[in-house]
């Protein structure tokens, strides 16, 4: 746990300091922000841009900025360093994960600036669920990817298919059908109406079988390439 | 404090270490030689654990490797040859760290950068750096916990001549305090001024090993001293009295400009022995 706090601790101030992963985190609240304020159209549903930015935030924050984080660390051998430093690679993980995490609940609480009071907490605990989703898949491409242009190539499609799909849906039928088997998508229509109960089985069984998924993949690559 | 015998290791079907067998006593500093690609890196990989290994024994902090404990690795610092600095963090914020992992107090950081000729840049990133003040960044890491054994990899790589000297001081410094070093590099005038004993490694193998003077020694065939007289004119002297009486003459005749032994460098030895050139890429 300490060794874990320590990650956290260092992530936070290379954050601070990094453009790229900063923008990851905060662009979404912000444009959440901004556009809730700034567009009011006629027929258009309510809290429109929270739900629909907060989709994206889940397919996109979370994925890039773990797989980045990672794939930076491997490729600089700071990784490495920190490794022989007796870091425990789960430990090291686990940092990353919490961090990205805890970073991403507080995007997920000004996003949700907007919303009724009674819908805040079940929104939170959507987003949470999501997250981390998100933070195992972006796990396995760090895992994976030997540096950060390798992540990126190995991370874009995977973000294109989380966050845009969802978005896509709601103008194709045959995307939406598609659509259906990513948790992005189920999410999203949690979001909808602000629950996970008295939707269809689909949704439980989408979700649960996306967690098993990522959790699969994610063991498979650490117990194959660990943070070599 | 390190021992090897016959250790094997292949990448896929490539042998990249053939029964590499050595020993290096507390408080030496050992140079491992060779051109990029014969190995050094996994070599140093293996000593410290963090690879496994297809045959023989290795010993490190007098313990079977696989048996060091966390308490163990505390004793050992590594310095890899590229990067391992937080390049957006200040050198301080990187030294916290691992003072944080260590649970070493924050005030030694700056008596650390100080000891590293670092003093004054605690606030600077890591990107500002120059290569030789990063190396210094790199070393200081490594020092902050005081470790018994200390594994650098190239530690001068690259660095103009000034701040590759520094390095030789802290270098030499730590052996004073009794720390053991070992050093991987392809450069011998380095390894000759640092090193108790060397080891030439090759294509996987070591083809020699020794007191760097004994080596060159060793493969002093000519035997010849040649001496450099004030007129410009070169003499070339077998080791022999005949010889001596001769540089006495012209000694007495004050016309010696320079005295040299014709025994080679390392450089030299490992391009006799191996046909290659320890600077070569690989």
């Amino acid at each position: 746990m300490k060794n874990s706090m320590i990650i956290i601790k260092k992530q936070l101030k290379d954050t601070l300091k990094n453009k790229t992963i900063l923008i990851q985190f905060i662009l979404f609240p912000m444009m959440t922000l901004i556009m809730e304020n700034a567009i009011h159209m006629e027929g258009m549903p309510e809290h429109f841009f929270t739900k629909l930015f907060s989709i994206m935030y889940i397919g996109m924050a979370p994925l890039t900025s773990v797989a980045s984080i990672i794939s930076e660390e491997k490729e600089k051998n700071t990784l490495r360093v920190l490794l022989m430093a007796n870091i425990k690679p789960l430990q090291y993980l686990m940092g990353i994960g919490v961090y990205v995490w805890s970073i991403c609940m507080m995007g997920a609480v000004v996003m949700a600036i907007g919303l009724p009071k009674q819908d805040i907490l079940m929104y939170l605990f959507i987003m949470a669920i999501g997250f981390m989703i998100s933070i195992f898949v972006g796990a396995c491409i760090g895992i994976f990817a030997t540096n950060q242009m390798s992540a990126t190539s190995l991370v874009m499609p995977v973000m294109m298919v989380l966050s845009f799909l969802p978005m896509l849906a709601m103008f194709n039928e045959k995307i939406e059908k598609m659509a259906r088997f990513f948790f992005t998508q189920q999410l999203k229509l949690c979001l909808n109406d602000m629950s996970i109960m008295g939707h269809s089985n689909e949704t439980y069984i989408v979700l649960l079988v996306n967690v098993i998924i990522a959790l699969l993949v994610f063991g498979l690559a650490f117990k194959k390439k660990g943070l070599e | 404090m390190i021992k090897c015998k016959n250790v094997a290791k292949s990448f896929d079907d490539k042998a990249v270490l053939k029964g590499i067998s050595f020993d290096i006593t507390e408080g030496q500093i050992f140079g491992l030689l060779g051109p990029s690609g014969a190995g050094k890196t996994t070599l140093i990989k293996i000593l410290t654990g963090q690879l496994s290994f297809d045959g023989g024994e290795v010993i490190t902090l007098d313990k079977e490797i696989e048996k060091l404990t966390g308490e163990d690795k505390r004793k050992i610092g590594i310095m890899m040859d590229q990067f391992g600095v937080y390049e957006r963090l200040s050198c301080s914020d990187n030294l916290k760290i691992y003072a944080d992992i260590y649970g070493i107090q924050y005030s030694k950081i700056k008596e650390i950068l100080q000891y590293v000729g670092l003093g004054g840049a605690e606030k600077r990133s890591a990107s500002k750096l120059s290569k030789g003040m990063e190396a210094r960044l790199r070393l200081a890491r490594v020092f902050m916990h005081s470790p018994k054994l200390i594994f650098l990899d190239e530690p001068t790589s690259g660095l103009d001549p000034k701040s590759m000297q520094a390095i030789h001081k802290l270098i030499l410094d730590k052996k004073k305090d009794g720390c053991t070093i070992f050093l991987t590099t392809h450069n011998m005038e380095e390894a000759a001024k640092l090193c108790d004993k060397v080891a030439l490694l090759n294509e996987g193998e070591i083809v020699e090993i020794g007191k760097p003077s004994d080596i060159c020694l060793k493969y002093n065939y000519k035997k010849k001293i040649i001496l450099r007289l004030t007129s410009g004119e070169e003499m070339e002297l077998s080791h022999d009295a005949t010889s001596a009486k001769k540089i006495y003459e012209l000694m007495q005749e004050n016309t010696v400009e320079a005295i040299h032994s014709s025994e080679p460098n390392l450089e030299t030895v490992f391009l006799e022995i191996t046909g290659r050139k320890l600077q070569e890429e690989a």
